[in-house]
């Protein structure tokens, strides 16, 4: 496809409706609450946008967010716009391989040089380069070159975000982030293992209309997709709030639909869209489909505690640590007490008679 | 080293304190509630009497000596060490405005027997040189003649024949073998020596053989009013001499409320080994005599009568329905105050008080509480079992212009005894 | 730190620590009380000294008649504190599954809306409670530096677990859970040092005014 072509006419050509693509625009307007009146600027912005060139680097990953966006096989409207982004480099994606794809990633840094997007998923080994390596170059080196054209980055997936599953104990690469790496590029951290799909487009849709990145939470996520807890537009809250929880996966609380919070729930905890956007176009998400929140979306998830460990809870054993305390405050008071005694002892010994002389002072 | 010194007494204090003081210390969440069970705050609305402030030097030192982080403290001068000075200061709150009545040991929520606490300061004030003027004088007079008052053999030898002759019966002196051994307090030698009658009347009728001894007739301890146990020791040893020597069964203590709480229930620990006789309180013994029958009475007081609970005798030594059973047998109404028995107000005179002339103004004020318990039932009469609650109740109702006659319960059972035999001129 | 790492560390290394201060501290502040000892009593007993001892333990948190009326207030308000903060800390589910970590073991909850609602009362009585020690003559006389403070400690866990629940918008979310627990760490650490050793202490200091009492007769 030409890189000329507008998205305007791609959408056309593919044969989507100006009806259902206003729709679209309107949708993606309401998701980043934006203004109803914001919907026609979206539209015309779309319409011309051209094909931006897309760099996508896939470091210490599952693959598992680009399963997510690839998902649909319908042509769905994100799927097209998704193919009006000139791809120019993503190794599950891309026809070509070896010294052809590198090349074509050099083409296109070099062609679209500070307009282009970088886009990133999978963590960064630090501890020996050869944990990861694409085409010989270091995750580290590949990342560190890339950037340095780039118009922004997109680091799609809790391990670009936050290191990830590889960040966690012991973090046997050193696995780090894009932010831990990169300083002085605007970063966006579109976080979830795997994120939501249309937060992903939602993001890009914001970037081609306006030209800049939204709005971003301490942890650099979108505001937009990342403002409010899971915990805060959860539908079991009210369970919550009552205080009916499900003490098992499968008792009658848990049949109920009760709360999830003693099975480990990590909603109040975690920032992301699952309640309200849903996965797989709105049809369910973890908890409604019975299991708890990972916390997925936050940084350290995996060593967030335990997935089936409540909130509440301690993380370690305190059982323990109290028996031993007990013990050794036992044998220091018996210590203690035993001074105490000794000194009262000692006291009572040196007693000295008082007579009825020793009652004036000087005498 | 001899003589009144701030060491002996922060050594005195140090001896003092066992687990239950540092359990005390330890539960006090200042509530207050301490200070409403006082009257020495009540009626003056003087929060230093609040009761557990008066052990505030005790509670420094326990800091300072039996805990672990109260050592740095002290060592590091975040906690001041006990001055003498300080001692000074609460000499006025440890013996003028405590009687050691208990009451608030009852209604501490914590449960700190705060009565018990005073008690044990008082040998580190003692022996620190700060007891009162007064105090001082009764123990010398106690040690060196025998009575705090100064009451010798012969005054009571006086006194002993002018009630035979008045009652006709015998007061047996030194009698080897009799049942009962007889204290009495000076108190009632000098001002209320009816009472000597009253037992020999009540002895006569229930057939009870007893004695007074020459060598140890005094009941009041000054030594545990002005808390140094050497000297309440000395005085309690005089007494187990005596009982052993005569080989009574029990020794009998009379109207007095510290002579009942001394003898009964610190005397064994004073000297150190547990008594070979019992201890009664004379309303335990007639108690006693009312349940075997052996006391037989006559006629009813009518008027309203109350009876004055010794704080000693009842709440502080476990002697509470004996006084009502007997006051039943005499008075046809009988009129309980409004908080009687174990929670009944001091008369505010005991504990060394009385004997403190710098406490005087500040015992005729307090006695507006037990004014306001008269008051509320309208008593006509008082009876009470301590010649020290009696003489001082008179004192404050004097004061206040209320005229309510002061009975002693033994006397007023005597005055009831059915006529048998001799009654002497009446 | 993130805040994934400050949630664990207020949940693991800053609660161990705060244990065994608590534990460690308690344990000797009752031992250096036990160890002293008490004289046998050598006097005749009247009554039993043990159940005098047992009895005030339960009794003693019932106050006679005109003591109550009397000191109505501090008696009431101490009451309502005192059983919501008890309730609030004991019968919420969350809470009560930290204790069964520890435990072992853990009891029903009350429904949360209820717990809701005691917190609410208990942090009211609080409040009073330390207006009426400034107000009150003698409270206010007797209150040094440590009684303020402690106040200050027993109330913190309720006021900010009270946040922390309704995510009042102050603070992020996990924030206010953050700051929940280290109040309630706090008071771990500062209980051994200050009168909160009375939740102990009580048991032993009523004992003895009973056993005292009872051993001659008198029920205290």
């Amino acid at each position: 496809m030409s890189k000329d072509t507008t998205l305007g006419e791609i959408l056309r050509k593919q044969g989507v409706s100006r009806r259902g693509f206003l729709k679209f625009c309107a949708a993606t307007a309401s998701l980043m609450a934006l203004p109803p009146g914001m919907a026609p600027v979206i539209a015309q912005a779309l319409e011309k946008a051209r094909r931006p060139s897309v760099i996508w680097l896939s470091f210490q990953e599952c693959t598992g967010c680009t399963e997510s966006l690839t998902r649909s096989h319908s042509p769905t409207v994100e799927g097209l716009i998704f193919d009006a982004i000139s791809l120019d480099y993503h190794h599950t994606l891309m026809a070509a391989s070896g010294t052809a794809a590198e090349a074509a990633r050099a083409a296109a840094m070099e062609e679209n040089y500070g307009n282009y997007i970088l886009v990133v998923d999978g963590s960064i080994p630090t501890k020996n380069a050869g944990y990861s390596t694409i085409a010989g170059i270091s995750n580290r080196d590949m990342l560190l070159d890339t950037a340095r054209g780039a118009a922004a980055i997109v680091a799609v997936g809790t391990c670009a975000a936050f290191g990830g599953i590889p960040h966690a104990n012991p973090n046997p690469t050193g696995a780090v982030s894009v932010s831990d790496l990169i300083k002085d590029k605007p970063i966006i951290n579109v976080s979830g293992c795997p994120p939501i799909p249309v937060v992903i487009t939602g993001v890009l849709a914001h970037y081609l209309t306006f030209g800049v990145i939204p709005e971003l939470d301490s942890h650099s996520r979108p505001l937009a997709y990342y403002g409010k807890s899971i915990h805060d537009r959860c539908y079991r809250r009210p369970f919550y709030d009552k205080g009916l929880f499900a003490e098992s996966f499968d008792d009658e609380g848990a049949k109920s639909g009760w709360c999830l919070y003693k099975l480990g729930c990590k909603g109040p905890t975690t920032y992301n869209a699952c309640a309200t956007t849903k996965w797989n176009e709105g049809t369910s998400f973890p908890i409604e489909s019975g299991h708890p929140c990972l916390g997925c979306s936050e940084p350290d998830f995996w060593d967030g505690g335990g997935f089936y460990k409540a909130i509440s809870t301690p993380t370690e054993n305190i059982g323990r640590t109290a028996v031993y305390a007990i013990g050794a405050g036992a044998a220091a008071g018996l210590a203690l007490g035993a001074i105490n005694r000794a000194k009262h002892d000692k006291a009572v010994k040196g007693h000295e008679k008082v007579t009825i002389d020793d009652l004036e002072k000087g005498s | 080293m001899s003589g009144a010194t701030l060491e002996r007494g922060i050594h005195a204090f140090k001896e003092a304190i066992d687990a239950p003081v540092a359990s005390f210390f330890s539960s006090c969440v200042r509530c207050g509630l301490c200070a409403h069970a006082c009257l020495f705050y009540t009626e003056t609305e003087d929060p230093k009497y609040t009761p557990i402030h008066k052990l505030e030097p005790l509670r420094r030192v326990w800091q300072h000596e039996y805990t672990f982080w109260g050592r740095y403290a002290k060592a590091f001068g975040l906690s001041k060490p006990v001055t003498d000075e300080e001692l000074g200061e609460w000499e006025s709150l440890v013996y003028d405005s405590c009687t050691m009545c208990g009451r608030c040991s009852m209604v501490c929520p914590v449960g700190n027997d705060i009565a018990y606490m005073i008690r044990r300061m008082r040998e580190g004030m003692a022996a620190s040189g700060h007891a009162p003027e007064g105090l001082i004088g009764a123990s010398q007079r106690a040690v060196t003649i025998g009575s705090p008052m100064g009451v010798k053999l012969p005054a009571l030898q006086a006194q002993i024949r002018h009630l035979e002759q008045d009652t006709g019966l015998s007061i047996p002196v030194d009698v080897e073998g009799a049942e009962y051994m007889c204290l009495l307090s000076s108190m009632e030698i000098m001002n209320f020596p009816e009472y000597i009658g009253a037992i020999a009347k009540i002895f006569k009728q229930a057939n009870v053989t007893w004695t007074i001894s020459s060598e140890a007739f005094e009941a009041t301890n000054s030594g545990v009013q002005i808390g140094v146990s050497d000297i309440a020791a000395e005085l309690v040893q005089r007494v187990v001499n005596a009982a052993e020597k005569l080989k009574v069964k029990a020794v009998i203590s009379p109207e007095c409320g510290h002579a009942y709480f001394a003898i009964r229930w610190e005397g064994p620990n004073l000297i150190g080994k547990p008594f070979n006789f019992k201890v009664l309180h004379i309303m335990e013994l007639m108690d006693q005599l009312r349940e075997e029958g052996r006391l037989k009475t006559t006629g009813k007081e009518t008027q309203r009568l109350t009876y004055h609970d010794p704080c000693q005798i009842t709440r502080r030594g476990g002697v509470v329905e004996q006084p009502r059973n007997l006051l039943r047998m005499v008075a046809e109404n009988l009129v309980e105050m409004p908080e009687h028995g174990t929670m009944n107000w001091c008369c505010g005179a005991g504990g060394g008080v009385s004997s403190n002339e710098r406490a005087d103004a500040l015992r005729l004020k307090v006695f507006s509480r037990k004014k306001a318990q008269l008051d509320a039932i309208q008593a006509e009469g008082l009876v009470t079992a301590c010649s020290n609650c009696r003489i001082y109740l008179e004192e404050g109702l004097e004061e206040n212009n209320m005229d309510i006659p002061v009975t002693s319960l033994t006397e007023t059972i005597a005055e009831h005894l059915a006529d048998e035999g001799q009654t002497g001129a009446q | 730190m993130t805040e994934t790492e400050l949630l664990l560390w207020v949940r693991g290394p800053a609660l161990q620590v705060a244990t065994v201060i608590f534990l460690v501290g308690v344990a000797v502040r009752l031992l250096e009380i036990l160890v002293l000892g008490r004289k046998v009593d050598l006097a005749e007993a009247r009554g039993s000294a043990v159940a005098g001892g047992l009895r005030t333990i339960v009794m003693r948190s019932f106050a006679d008649r005109a003591t109550l009326q009397r000191n109505a207030f501090t008696e009431v308000t101490g009451w309502i504190f005192h059983i919501g903060f008890f309730v609030t800390l004991l019968f919420y589910a969350p809470h009560i599954l930290m204790f069964n970590s520890v435990l072992g073991f853990s009891w029903p909850a009350l429904p949360t809306p209820v717990i809701d609602a005691t917190a609410v009362v208990t942090m009211i009585a609080l409040v009073v409670v330390l207006i009426h020690r400034v107000a009150n003559r003698v409270m206010r006389f007797l209150s040094r530096f440590q009684d303020y403070l402690v106040w200050l400690l027993t109330l913190l866990p309720i006021v900010t677990g009270y946040i922390a629940f309704h995510r009042v918008e102050i603070a992020p979310p996990p924030l206010l859970i953050d700051i929940h627990i280290i109040s309630v760490e706090l008071f771990l650490i500062v209980f051994p040092f200050t009168k909160l050793m009375h939740a102990f202490t009580l048991f032993m200091s009523r004992y003895y005014n009973g056993a005292i009492a009872g051993y001659r007769g008198v029920k205290s």
